[in-house]
């Protein structure tokens, strides 16, 4: 029997769709086609196999998630994964905050971070270069964005590259995407 | 005959609109030549993402949600985000698609009208939770949406479309204030 996990957690849970996800074995072309551009493609998770109910568009998501948080250059690895966990928390999507709260620690090999952030949420106090991260893509994870001129001025302040500021920008959007397919379309479980 | 000849017109209209605007985040943004060096080492992401936008908006095939139905739908979004330009943009898509009064009023952000049906009060409540309130949203809300008349795809679609344009809004609205101090 499986159990609704409700609370932030860096132990990455299963993610149990409420749709039935397309069955592999009866999958078109098209869906075939745009599933292979995950990384993995052995064993197609239930979240693929679900958006591949829209193959035209998961096969363009793909490719562009991966290019926003895995590029090469620019913003450091464990930054953008700051800034999708930051967007998750906005949001409340267990499961990415999760996924991506884990590599942020697994980069930084430290947990105090995550620690801090899932227990107080968008009042967390890090450290000046961090905190001007988290709070930008927290910001800009509102409806409407909150993010100011300020914030900016800010990242720049601390040295942050306009292109480091734009991979942060793209890592948090990427999150006011996927949070609200993962959120949205499903649930993080423990079996 | 005469529908048919309408339905083949504002297909050639949609075929323009995916080949036109390669660089309607750019456009759109007011992203001047401060800029232009450092969208130029990001061009793959803004290609990708123009290919989403016509992807979600004018997909080839659009399943349950008309083109119509979605350009209206995103209008009422980038409203929701505050993004005029943004929620022009979508208007501008949504006159080529041929708009009907109810729908521009939807687009514009007019709640259901007494004789909105069952299924598209349904996708605007939907619409309008998972833009201002993502975390609000539970399975009851999925539910909610089968129970209006969607299929399964047709849930991930609209899924799809809304996730992607509060996505495009927030590449937006991040590009004015990086371009402010360019």
């Amino acid at each position: 029997m499986s159990t609704v996990v409700h609370e932030f957690t860096d132990k990455v849970p299963r993610w149990s769709p409420y749709v039935t996800p397309v069955v592999l074995a009866e999958a078109t072309p098209e869906q075939l086609d745009a599933m292979q551009v995950t990384p993995s493609n052995k064993k197609i998770s239930d979240y693929v196999l679900t958006l591949a109910h829209d193959p035209e568009s998961l096969k363009v998501r793909s490719p562009l998630f991966n290019a926003i948080m895995y590029g090469k250059g620019g913003l450091s690895s464990a930054e953008r994964e700051l800034g999708a966990t930051a967007a998750s928390i906005v949001n409340r999507c267990v499961y990415c905050a999760a996924v991506h709260a884990s590599r942020f620690n697994a980069l930084t090999k430290c947990t105090d971070v995550i620690e801090e952030i899932f227990a107080r949420g968008l009042d967390a106090e890090l450290e000046e270069h961090q905190q001007a991260i988290f709070d930008f893509a927290a910001k800009l994870s509102k409806t409407p964005s909150e993010a100011a001129a300020d914030d900016i001025a800010k990242l720049a302040d601390l040295g942050l590259s306009k292109v480091e500021i734009l991979d942060l920008i793209l890592s948090a959007a990427i999150f006011g995407w996927a949070n609200r397919l993962m959120h949205t379309l499903g649930e993080p479980v423990r079996d | 005959m005469k529908h048919r000849l309408v339905v083949i017109a504002s297909q050639a209209a949609w075929e323009r609109m995916r080949m036109s605007s390669p660089h309607l985040i750019e456009t759109l943004s007011g992203a001047g030549s401060g800029l232009a060096g450092v969208l130029a080492e990001r061009a793959e992401i803004l290609g990708l993402s123009q290919a989403a936008h016509d992807a979600v908006l004018l997909p080839l095939a659009p399943g349950g949600i008309s083109h119509v139905e979605r350009a209206a739908l995103a209008a009422r979004m980038a409203s929701a985000n505050a993004d005029a330009a943004l929620a022009e943009h979508y208007r501008e898509l949504l006159r080529q698609a041929g708009e009907s009064p109810a729908l521009l009023a939807f687009a514009e952000g007019a709640g259901p009208a007494a004789d909105t049906d069952a299924r598209l009060r349904a996708i605007i409540r939907h619409v309008d939770l998972v833009t201002l309130s993502p975390r609000d949203t539970t399975k009851a809300d999925i539910a909610a949406l089968a129970a209006a008349g969607l299929s399964e795809p047709d849930i991930v679609r609209l899924a799809e479309l809304i996730a992607f344009v509060n996505y495009q809004a927030r590449v937006i609205a991040g590009l004015r204030l990086l371009g402010a101090i360019a």
